[in-house]
């Protein structure tokens, strides 16, 4: 599988991106969220049951489900591992990494040198402090030598989280 | 597992992060698969949602489908912190800001239409603390989202002598 990278934009006409900015918050807790959805937008549902089945498809909508607040459900160890990882290494071992069943996100991003040498980013979600090293350490025995540096920073507090808007997730 | 969860509850939150019905009645066709009533399954959903176990019910999108984002960070002094948080937390754009035990103290997520808009938030929180962010944007995405499994020690964490892949 290869690595989606942030561009090129998939194709989304005015229809598509009026039911994503109308259900990024979520859908109705209603017996018919397709149909409340579809009213607000003046289609009908079975119009925007297919939109998202083909956004689905092609990747614009990864899944469609409950999300679960990792932090209220007892996971507040939350640890953003960072990583300097080889330049030639770094799509086929980010993967990797990226498969691992306890990371939520994994990006690559740019260094800032000589401030920030990290350029690959593995959220771990855990119960305790103890159980997110010994995924880091996973993480590490991964990727091996072709990382050269890595961090690991705990949140101590959440300041703001507010409901998804225009983009999703930490991207 | 959490203390406050039932049986039914964590089911809902463990086993429909994905493949939520694309059908007229999809809490309908989640109750059936459960064996509870349609508005068994919407009240609990609605309790979870009350109780912030559940953030929302919904699609979760791939990244920069409606705008540009970015992940920045400042290394803000101690006795400046809250000051500094103030400035990033008042800004619209910003829709999560994280405390992390680093020089890099404060991590928040800038959202907006365009890559300019975003640019303009962070001259704009430089402007007001004089504090330079780090401009970490997405350059690839590794994860391939199939959900987070909240049954310890099945799926969500492989035995120690399983090999890794």
């Amino acid at each position: 599988m290869s690595a989606r990278d942030a561009l090129p934009e998939p194709a989304l006409d005015e229809i598509d991106r009026r039911i994503v900015q109308a259900t990024q918050a979520g859908l109705p807790l209603t017996p018919r969220p397709y149909h409340a959805v579809a009213e607000r937008l003046g289609l009908t549902a079975e119009l925007v049951m297919a939109r998202m089945a083909a956004m689905l498809e092609n990747g614009v909508i990864r899944r469609i489900g409950v999300v679960p607040n990792h932090y209220a459900l007892g996971y507040t160890a939350n640890g953003m591992t960072v990583w300097d990882v080889a330049d030639d290494r770094v799509d086929e071992l980010g993967e990797a990494v990226g498969r691992l069943p306890f990371v939520s996100h994994c990006y690559r991003r740019p260094r800032r040198l000589p401030l920030w040498p990290y350029n690959l980013f593995a959220m771990v979600h855990a119960k305790s402090r103890e159980q997110a090293q010994a995924y880091a350490d996973q993480i590490t025995a991964l990727l091996g030598d072709a990382c050269r540096k890595s961090d690991i920073l705990y949140s101590s507090r959440i300041l703001k989280k507010t409901g998804l808007r225009i983009g999703e997730g930490h991207p | 597992m959490s203390d406050h969860l039932d049986p039914i509850d964590f089911r809902l939150l463990n086993e429909w992060q994905r493949a939520f019905p694309l059908v007229r009645r999809p809490y309908a066709e989640m109750a059936h698969a459960l064996g509870i009533s349609e508005e068994s399954v919407i009240t609990r959903l609605r309790d979870l949602k009350a109780r912030g176990h559940v953030s929302r019910v919904g699609a979760v999108f791939r990244p920069h489908v409606l705008g540009w984002s970015t992940l920045a960070a400042v290394a803000a002094p101690p006795e400046r912190m809250d000051a500094v948080a103030r400035v990033i937390d008042a800004c619209p754009e910003v829709n999560h800001n994280y405390e992390r035990e680093h020089r890099y103290n404060l991590w928040f997520v800038v959202t907006a239409s365009s890559a300019g808009q975003v640019a303009d938030v962070l001259t704009h929180i430089q402007r007001q603390t004089g504090l330079k962010p780090l401009d970490l944007p997405m350059l690839a995405d590794y994860h391939i989202d199939l959900g987070f499994d909240l049954g310890e020690g099945h799926i969500g964490q492989p035995p120690p002598d399983a090999p890794v892949r």
